[in-house]
């Protein structure tokens, strides 16, 4: 771990932020999409697979966070480091609109989805207009 | 706007991203200063390993080419394709054609190249060519 990841993680001060593991935590990119009827979050996260992330729900705070696995070349020297490797932890807080029973996720080649469906009060309701008369 | 609180939350949590912006001062390169994809390159006297983040992708989607000393990589990465109606509310993936061409320690041998894509990272192993690797002259006594 180097000192710079170090300093974040005592800043940050909160007991889930104290790990075992050493190592840096990114924040993923992300992409958040709105359909009719659901809400796409879609993280990028390589390195992850479906048994290595965690999605949590409290109240209305989503977490999520994906432990990476990396084959680290052993032998020889490192002639161009573009991207560090470390685990990916991203924090979203979801409004009254989505149905949280109906969350569903998926993770493939290293891209995380989450379709959150919105709930049946939440979806946009289109209202008649009926050609009449004031009464 | 009903996610609003969500586009604040992104913002105000992230101390992450902030912190790579303000390594970049001090040399450290963050992921958003590379031009896509981000690749590391380890090297031995025989080989050399390159690895690269390509979340997302579809192993057939990716081209590699090697010529004599450099490797070229290219490919196209798709958006999420928006019907009538649907917005994107955040949008930070990178998308879109990528070429991108690195310089190798050596020359290598293309027949020899072998490339893994697993989890959204491309591993590729480039052994070195062989009238490229040095030779040891023995010096004769007199």
């Amino acid at each position: 771990m180097n000192e710079a990841s170090g300093k974040v993680q005592r800043e940050q001060g909160s007991p889930e932020t104290v790990r075992a593991r050493a190592g840096r935590i990114y924040t993923p990119y992300v992409d958040i999409v709105e359909r009719k009827d659901e809400i796409i979050v879609i993280a990028d996260m390589p390195g992850v697979d479906e048994n290595s992330v965690d999605i949590t729900l409290e109240k209305n705070v989503l977490t999520i966070y994906g432990k990476a696995s990396f084959e680290l070349s052993e032998d020889g020297r490192l002639l161009l480091h573009e991207y560090g490797t470390g685990d990916y932890r991203r924090v979203f807080t979801l409004s009254d609109e989505v149905d949280r029973e109906k969350i569903q996720a998926s993770v493939r080649n290293g891209v995380l989805k989450l379709v959150m469906p919105k709930a049946e009060a939440a979806k946009m309701r289109k209202i008649p207009v009926k050609n009449g008369a004031y009464n | 706007m009903l996610w609003s609180d969500l586009e604040r939350i992104g913002h105000f949590f992230d101390p992450f991203r902030d912190f790579e912006r303000a390594g970049m001062a001090f040399g450290f390169e963050g992921p958003s200063a590379v031009e896509f994809p981000a690749m590391n390159v380890w090297a031995s006297d025989g080989n050399a390993v390159i690895t690269t983040e390509l979340p997302g992708m579809d192993p057939e989607a990716i081209d590699i080419s090697v010529a004599n000393g450099s490797l070229t990589l290219s490919g196209l990465r798709k958006a999420e394709e928006l019907k009538e109606g649907e917005s994107y509310h955040r949008k930070e993936r990178w998308d879109g054609r990528f070429k991108k061409t690195i310089e190798l320690p050596f020359s290598v041998d293309a027949s020899k190249v072998q490339a893994r894509f697993s989890k959204g990272v491309l591993y590729i192993s480039l052994p070195r060519a062989e009238a490229d690797k040095p030779r040891k002259i023995s010096i004769k006594s007199e």
